[in-house]
């Protein structure tokens, strides 16, 4: 078994859990931003795509980490972005448009 | 960089503490978008944590070919900024796309693991791999053709053939073969290739025959698969960052997709294999005599102009007919009125998990006037009028009555019990679903026939003209 895997499935498991627990009680009113900004949360893998590009290997491992940086990092930036946008957006009456 | 002559054994501890700082982030940050008033500080948060991870991931000691991920994170931004400046009817497939892009991250990165790997590679660390590199490529494929539906570059009606289940499983079980082989032989020639391709071919048949009313379930679906594979990658590089990132992105999806089936009452299975959407061509006709209500503009605003409350009901055609601008100023005429006027949202109207809510929010719509359909269902009996734009089996009583019906069993917001209801469509055509829906027939039913911008734009000016 490769080293940390129990540890590994400890933390899948824990988190699974907390984030089923946590998003749960998100209101479906906020679903779609709720999804963006997973997305954009989910994007943290260009860290192991920075590894991957950057670190010394062949060609091949270079353009797939490249690849694979330009994808998530499109992912965070617009994830974050467009949930912020979409947030943003969402007022209660009385409170006139900025 | 001066960090270079830290001692690699303290850099590493402080690589694992800032990740460890990054997740403490995320869990707020999701915890925060539990409600409106908190959820913006939700993003900050989150921003900071993904900040702290790429900033500190720079530092590691092993890195030394920097150019081309910078140019490689420029690129990222080129393309993320634009997805990040849609247009709210855009939303969906804007998200179908980036569903494709964090599968597209993490299978590549799962292949490059590969051939990083070989031929050193035990058995265990092989089922990794080609689990997380099979899910990553189909769920690649699947959100790119998800996605192509939902901007109509693809047909949005499902696209089936006979013993198209039995052909798509006989695919899968063909990349799970070339799995197995490369557990046991890891450098068996062409195999691992195979089994990406192979991965990318059944990506495309599992989202093809799935029409465009199924696809809030398939989008929550495909980003719970996306934060799977993330996971599994996680598991496959031994980093915690990306297994609890991939773990709440994948139980967010999930959580999204079982209630996007309860709404519609189908099992993932139904979703997925059902191929809703070419049902009952058959059994009209026969009825083709029964008669319908109309109004003009005018009629209906009168009736609006009299009600105390009004339910507005939108749907997916108020999107398309981008009618939403308009229902607001209807909002507003009414409210001047002192009309009641709220909105009742049903979970899986539109293309996506709350995508009514952004559509109307982005239209300044309080979201204090939008509630959910078991509250729209509990005040509908006191409701003078039901307004219905664009909108169509989330209303169909058909789902409560008829048995033989394949809605049937399905939550509606039951028009039916409010005073009178009004339903703006173009034509009498069936819904996308291709069901009759028998609300039109009904007495207290007028039909608005008309383009749901223009029709409810006459409304407007009718209300804002004739009143004060």
């Amino acid at each position: 078994m490769p080293p940390g895997f129990v540890e590994n499935l400890y933390v899948f498991l824990l988190a699974g859990f907390l984030g089923f627990e946590v998003i749960r009680r998100v209101s479906p009113l906020l679903h779609t931003p709720l999804m963006a900004l997973t997305n954009a949360l989910d994007a943290i893998v260009v860290v192991a795509a920075i590894i991957i590009a950057a670190r010394p290997g062949s060609t091949l491992t270079l353009v797939l980490g490249a690849i694979a940086v330009a994808a998530a990092f499109s992912n965070m930036v617009g994830g974050f972005l467009i949930t912020d946008r979409m947030l943003r957006m969402f007022k209660l009456s009385g409170r006139k448009k900025p | 960089m001066t960090l270079g002559a830290l001692d690699p054994a303290r850099l590493q501890s402080l690589t694992d503490f800032a990740y460890i700082v990054a997740i403490a982030c995320f869990i707020l940050s999701l915890k925060w978008l539990s409600s409106p008033a908190t959820a913006r500080r939700g993003v900050l948060i989150g921003e900071i944590g993904a900040a702290v991870a790429v900033v500190t991931t720079f530092f590691n000691p092993e890195l030394v070919r920097f150019q081309w991920v910078l140019i490689a994170l420029l690129a990222g931004a080129i393309i993320g900024i634009p997805l990040g400046l849609v247009q709210m009817t855009a939303v969906p497939q804007r998200t179908a796309m980036s569903h494709a892009f964090g599968a597209l991250a993490a299978a590549v990165i799962g292949i490059a693991e590969y051939y990083m790997r070989i031929p050193r590679i035990d058995k265990f660390e092989m089922v990794e791999i080609a689990a997380e590199v099979i899910i990553g490529s189909l769920s690649f494929t699947g959100s790119l053709i998800a996605a192509g539906k939902l901007q109509e570059w693809l047909p949005q009606r499902p696209i089936v053939y006979k013993g198209q289940n039995y052909v798509s499983f006989a695919v899968l079980g063909a990349a799970v073969l070339a799995a197995l082989i490369l557990v046991f032989h890891p450098t068996a020639p062409a195999v691992f290739p195979a089994m990406v391709v192979i991965s990318l071919l059944f990506g495309v048949m599992l989202v093809t025959p799935i029409g465009g009313a199924d696809m809030p379930t398939v989008i929550a679906l495909l980003n719970s698969y996306v934060g799977l594979t993330a996971a599994l990658l996680g598991f496959v590089l031994n980093s915690k960052v990306l297994v609890v990132a991939g773990a709440l992105d994948g139980s967010s999806g999930f959580i999204l997709a079982v209630i996007m089936c309860k709404a519609m009452n189908r099992s993932f299975t139904n979703v997925l294999f059902g191929a809703f959407g070419q049902l009952q061509v058959t059994a009209r006709g026969a009825q083709e005599e029964r008669t319908v209500h109309t109004a003009t503009p005018e009629e209906a605003a009168a009736i609006l102009a009299a009600a105390n409350t009004v339910l507005v009901v939108p749907g997916y055609g108020m999107a398309v007919a981008q009618a939403q601008h308009k229902v607001r100023e209807l909002l507003d005429v009414l409210t001047r009125k002192g009309v009641d006027v709220k909105f009742g949202i049903h979970p899986v109207a539109g293309r996506m998990p709350g995508h009514m809510n952004v559509l109307l929010a982005e239209a300044d719509v309080p979201y204090d006037r939008l509630v959910e359909m078991d509250a729209a269902n509990s005040e509908m009996p006191q409701t003078d009028v039901a307004l219905v734009v664009g909108a169509n089996d989330v209303t169909n009583p058909a789902a409560k009555t008829d048995q033989g019906s394949p809605i049937y069993g399905m939550p509606i917001i039951e028009v039916d019990h409010a005073r009178t209801v009004m339903v703006i469509k173009r034509s009498l055509n069936p819904g996308f679903a291709g069901i009759d829906n028998p609300l039109y027939y009904e007495d207290k039913t007028l039909m608005l026939f008309g383009d749901a911008k223009a029709f409810v734009s006459n409304i407007v000016k009718e209300l804002s003209g004739g009143g004060e």
